[in-house]
């Protein structure tokens, strides 16, 4: 299928994609690299009046590293994530789930804004901004705000920005040394959104967990910390026993429901095996 | 409609088409190059990537407006003086193509694959064509083809 007509203006700056968002309110859609964006309005799921390409606001480009933060730009690319140097030292996660999204032609497009601002429930980044403790930086009319990842995620496809409102960048301490991560999904074909995911990070002090951030996607309307799992694990170390009491709190944790491919119970299933896998993997076990 | 300008195969080009077009259409439609196939219109079958500013992009998922600008290689693009690219003379020494119809979209992206890893195992090649389906499931022989010209590309 093909989309119903739409008008296209291009913002030299923020400033001025602002402006156009503001004149148009909810019959204007900014457009970014358009990978989930544009495949929606071919199937006619969505029929703004006017598309604002925000391809040409470079300032939102790039990822920088200074005083043990990170900040990505909303309009840095996949492919950037996953060719940078400063990605794979300070946020690991990113390194290993990036890998994951969609297919290479895909991630040479899409971004980390439209990734965050879509809040596909069954989307990598987003859990794994979550599992960062991120926040997302926001700009609209009334200038810019800092949402704390936990906060911006509010249910299937619906996120805390307001009409108006764009994202520039999201940001989160880089990883020190006594962090461990591994992600990993579960997807009928490699490249397709997930049946159940698990973006994991663990403080270690020592041999035993300080603390731990399990966020699971695909498994209900929106990326899930699991605080129960992870408060199984804080303060004992790593162990198959303590795997598996994080495995079978799970049920406290998640309340997936049927979707085309999986049963809840099946979700549930899925996650806990995640949960096995990716914890054993960072305990330095067996794959 | 407006006026659209973009390199394309090395030529400067303009044509002028509506906001909604997407690429995959302005090169089919406005410039008359047919070598770029569109099966899904969803980004999911791989047919219609084409190359935008050395990059593999499926052009079925961006509007010919946000390429204003940019370089594009289309399957037209690849040969030099009627001598086949060295991926598409793989893909003809090791019958990678049966009905072609995914064929310029596995040679655009088989190139990109190549052009970051010139040395790829199978597993890789296999990954890194997951964007790009064969329904006559010819992916044996494709892969065939990739590792074959990775071999002659790397000299």
């Amino acid at each position: 299928m093909k989309p119903s007509p739409f008008a296209y203006a291009k913002p030299a700056d923020l400033a001025e994609a602002l402006r156009l968002k503001a004149d148009h309110g909810d019959d204007g859609t900014f457009i970014a690299g358009g990978q989930s964006l544009v495949a929606t309005l071919n199937m006619r799921l969505s029929s703004p009046d006017i598309l604002i390409d925000i391809g040409g606001v470079t300032e939102l480009s790039g990822i920088e590293v200074s005083d043990g933060s990170v900040r990505i730009g909303a309009l840095t690319r996949h492919r950037d994530l996953e060719d940078s140097p400063d990605i794979k030292t300070h946020a690991p996660l990113i390194a290993e789930a990036i890998a994951q999204v969609a297919h290479p032609a895909i991630r040479n497009r899409g971004t980390m804004g439209g990734s965050i601002a879509f809040a596909d429930p069954a989307a990598e980044l987003p859990a794994c901004i979550l599992a960062l403790d991120g926040a997302i930086e926001i700009a609209g009319p009334d200038g810019r705000r800092k949402v704390a990842a936990g906060n911006f995620f509010k249910g299937l496809y619906d996120t805390d920005l307001g009409t108006g409102e764009m994202i520039t960048a999201v940001e989160f301490a880089a990883d020190s040394d006594d962090w461990r991560t591994g992600f990993d999904e579960l997807a009928r074909r490699h490249g397709d959104y997930a049946m159940a995911g698990l973006a994991a990070r663990l403080r270690m002090d020592g041999d035993s967990i300080a603390e731990a951030r399990l966020v699971y996607f695909a498994v209900g309307d929106k990326p899930m910390l699991a605080t129960g799992a992870g408060g199984e694990l804080a303060g004992k170390p790593l162990s198959a026993e303590t795997i598996e009491a994080a495995a079978a709190s799970l049920d406290s944790d998640l309340e997936p429901f049927d979707d085309l491919h999986s049963s809840a119970a099946m979700k549930l299933h899925l996650a806990r095996e995640l949960t096995r896998r990716v914890l054993t993997k960072i305990a330095g076990g067996a794959q | 409609m407006s006026e659209i300008s973009m390199t394309v195969n090395g030529r400067a080009v303009t044509a002028s088409a509506a906001s909604d077009v997407l690429l995959a259409d302005f090169l089919r439609q406005n410039l008359d190059l047919t070598g770029t196939h569109v099966g899904c219109d969803t980004s999911q079958c791989g047919a219609c990537v084409v190359q935008m500013d050395g990059a593999s992009v499926k052009s079925c998922t961006i509007l010919a407006a946000q390429a204003e600008g940019a370089d594009i290689v289309t399957i037209e693009g690849l040969a030099t003086n009627g001598d086949m690219h060295p991926m598409q003379k793989a893909f003809h020494d090791n019958h990678a193509l049966q009905c072609g119809f995914c064929t310029p979209g596995m040679l655009i992206s088989a190139i990109d694959l190549v052009s970051k890893n010139p040395d790829p195992t199978e597993a890789e090649v296999r990954k890194g064509l997951e964007g790009n389906l064969c329904r006559c499931t010819g992916y044996h022989n494709i892969v065939k083809a990739v590792l074959a010209a990775a071999q002659d590309m790397r000299g």
